[in-house]
């Protein structure tokens, strides 16, 4: 049996009832943007909650005291790190880790005090795992451990009313359950994705907060991040195995089960949508071919009668429901891509911001589009329509010659 | 040597609730070379005979062989594969693909074969060069005449080089003057290319270039009459 002229065949007769092909061919391009510019936002949106939540862990896998997570108070540290655990951190495939003490604390200015989050840094670690200069809106980061100041999110300045360069005051539980506080001189303010996470994360060094809670050279956590947050091997085996006693290792997906459960439902939400759009586009398909077939009914006996095997019948429909799809796949896809040029840039969500921050993501949603998400949509799409296109292609491998060019 | 032979054919159609029959107890043995026409009013079985020997259509009971086979037990892909290799069909209604032009359809049944571009080009234009159509061979089937357009799908049925050829009413929508020219182009394949032509028709014009009439009525066959060949 020729391919070529089955493709003949299958392309010429595609296009002998333009104006049914191009309605046809329009639904798909329509169908297949929408299914790459949901893919493209929903992508974005949960990457947009990953990147605030793993910056706030931070890193992609920690290691704790057992206890720590139910109970994250100085009682639960870390002792020093052995040899051979950092020799395991020095890995190459580990991007920084920071070794921190993150406590809860109370921050007192002149006008309030709230709750905060406490992280004891060594800001050379820590710019190694997420915090980036860039984030800072005034003043500087920390110059070192021993650097007696603290950086605050832009939001907790406006709360304490106080502004860069004024004194607050943190305290919080020893390790001897007395209460430790000290007056640290504002030097930064940084700016996060999330204003919550202004509000919370307080930095400052981290053998000033260490002698401040009488922890010696004790921490809370050790933040460890790789080159991909989908992918944690190798380097976690590694690390793993160099564990110390009385300490664990957790992955990100482990200590933020919410942002685990996020990224796991995108992967479903994403072929979900694409399926929903496709069953609706699938009947006007079905119906183009079952017409296509049912107008040529006469010529496709006369084809049958002159030998043309009942399965090359099939094929030649399959053909042209093939070439449909792909000719809406190829304009589809780069219609979303174009579409998605302008907006790569990011969509303003401020009008939004709390919906935003419920679900965790920033005030800008960036659309991610991944080459890899175009080509789950084609496949997706290629199959069904050609399942879809299953029935009218067999009724016409199935026709009887004589009938066919007979009573049509 | 026998290119068809049929015995015993029976076969019933039911219309409108009754059982009308399409043939009865029809044994006919057609000779390699033959010419012959199969004659008889409308409904009398000639399309259902032509048709069954074609492997288009299947007897109730009896056998056929064709071209050596016995093709009572043949499936639908063997039946295909018998008509692509071994028979030629012109139909009343010319049939011919309309997106594919004159020598695209001539090629059309070449190409299934498998046979390679050069050799069924070459061939095609020869046919179509010897049934007259030389410089329409890239013309659509609607940018013939009716004439024309018979002349492409005998081409067609000649182009694979078939041991049978099986024509139904091909004279029936044209005027005298294409009809005689069709017959005389069939007569001058038959001679030349010795395939056997059956030819199922009710025009005594046609049944003038048969070598052998077999007539039918009521799916039975009631007459069989031989004339010279050429006498014409």
């Amino acid at each position: 049996m020729s391919l070529l002229l089955l493709t003949k065949l299958a392309w010429r007769n595609l296009w002998r009832n333009y104006r049914r092909t191009l309605i046809m061919l329009a639904a798909i391009i329509l169908g297949v943007w929408a299914m790459i510019m949901m893919n493209a936002l929903m992508r974005g949106m949960v990457d947009g909650m990953l990147d605030s939540g793993l910056k706030y862990l931070p890193g992609h896998a920690q290691l704790h005291h057992p206890a720590y997570r139910d109970d994250p108070g100085v009682a639960h540290s870390l002792e020093a790190l052995s040899a051979p655990l950092q020799e395991a951190l020095a890995d190459r495939d580990i991007l920084g880790w920071s070794a921190r003490v993150k406590v809860p604390a109370m921050i007192s200015s002149e006008r309030d005090s709230r709750g905060v989050v406490l992280l004891g840094v060594d800001p050379m670690q820590e710019l190694s795992i997420g915090f980036a200069e860039t984030d800072l809106v005034q003043g500087r980061f920390l110059e070192s451990a021993t650097d007696p100041s603290v950086v605050v999110g832009e939001a907790m300045l406006k709360r304490l009313e106080t502004r860069l360069g004024r004194r607050i005051v943190l305290s919080s539980q020893t390790v001897g359950n007395e209460v430790g506080e000290r007056g640290f001189p504002i030097v930064g303010v940084y700016r996060a994705s999330l204003p919550s996470l202004e509000e919370t994360l307080v930095y400052a060094g981290r053998e000033v907060v260490q002698g401040m809670l009488g922890m010696g050279g004790a921490v809370s956590e050790v933040a460890i991040l790789g080159p991909d947050y989908r992918r944690l091997e190798p380097w976690f085996g590694r690390v793993a195995a160099a564990v110390d006693e009385g300490m664990v290792l957790e992955g990100w997906r482990e200590l933020d089960e919410y942002l685990a459960l996020s990224l796991s439902i995108q992967g479903g939400a994403g072929i979900v949508l694409i399926v929903v759009i496709f069953l609706a586009l699938s009947f006007g398909l079905v119906n183009t071919m079952a017409m296509a077939v049912f107008e040529r009914v006469r010529e496709m006996g006369l084809l049958l009668a002159l030998g043309m095997p009942p399965h090359a019948m099939l094929y030649q429909v399959l053909l042209e429901a093939l070439f449909l799809l792909l000719l809406g796949l190829l304009a589809g896809n780069l219609l979303g891509w174009l579409s998605l040029q302008p907006l790569l840039s990011g969509i303003d969500l401020s009008a939004l911001a709390e919906a935003a921050e419920l679900s965790g993501m920033g005030a800008t949603l960036y659309p991610n589009l991944r080459g890899v998400d175009m080509l789950r949509a084609t496949l997706i799409v290629i199959f069904l329509g050609l399942a879809a296109s299953l029935i009218p292609a067999w009724r016409a491998a199935r026709l009887d010659p004589v009938t066919s060019m007979n009573e049509y | 040597m026998a290119a068809v032979t049929c015995k015993d054919l029976c076969k019933t159609f039911s219309q409108g609730g009754e059982r009308v029959i399409g043939l009865e107890r029809v044994t006919l043995e057609v000779e390699e070379g033959e010419f012959l026409c199969l004659s008889g009013p409308s409904g009398s079985g000639k399309t259902t005979l032509l048709n069954t020997i074609g492997g288009l259509d299947t007897p109730d009971s009896g056998s056929i062989t064709v071209a050596g086979q016995c093709i009572d037990r043949f499936s639908r892909e063997q039946l295909a594969n018998l008509r692509l290799h071994n028979i030629g069909f012109v139909f009343q209604a010319y049939n011919l693909i309309p997106v594919l032009s004159a020598r695209e359809n001539v090629e059309f049944v070449m190409q299934l074969q498998g046979r390679g571009l050069a050799t069924r080009r070459a061939l095609a234009m020869t046919i179509l060069e010897e049934v007259g159509l030389a410089g329409l061979e890239d013309r659509r089937p609607a940018q013939l005449s009716g004439g024309q357009q018979q002349r492409v799908a005998v081409a067609r049925a000649i182009a694979s080089d078939p041991v049978l050829v099986l024509a139904d009413e091909p004279t029936a929508n044209l005027d005298s003057r294409n009809s005689s020219q069709l017959m005389e182009l069939f007569a001058e394949l038959n001679r030349r290319r010795s395939a056997t032509f059956v030819i199922a028709t009710h025009d005594k014009r046609v049944m003038d270039f048969c070598h052998r009439r077999i007539s039918l009525q009521d799916g039975r066959i009631v007459n069989a009459e031989s004339r010279a060949a050429g006498s014409a």
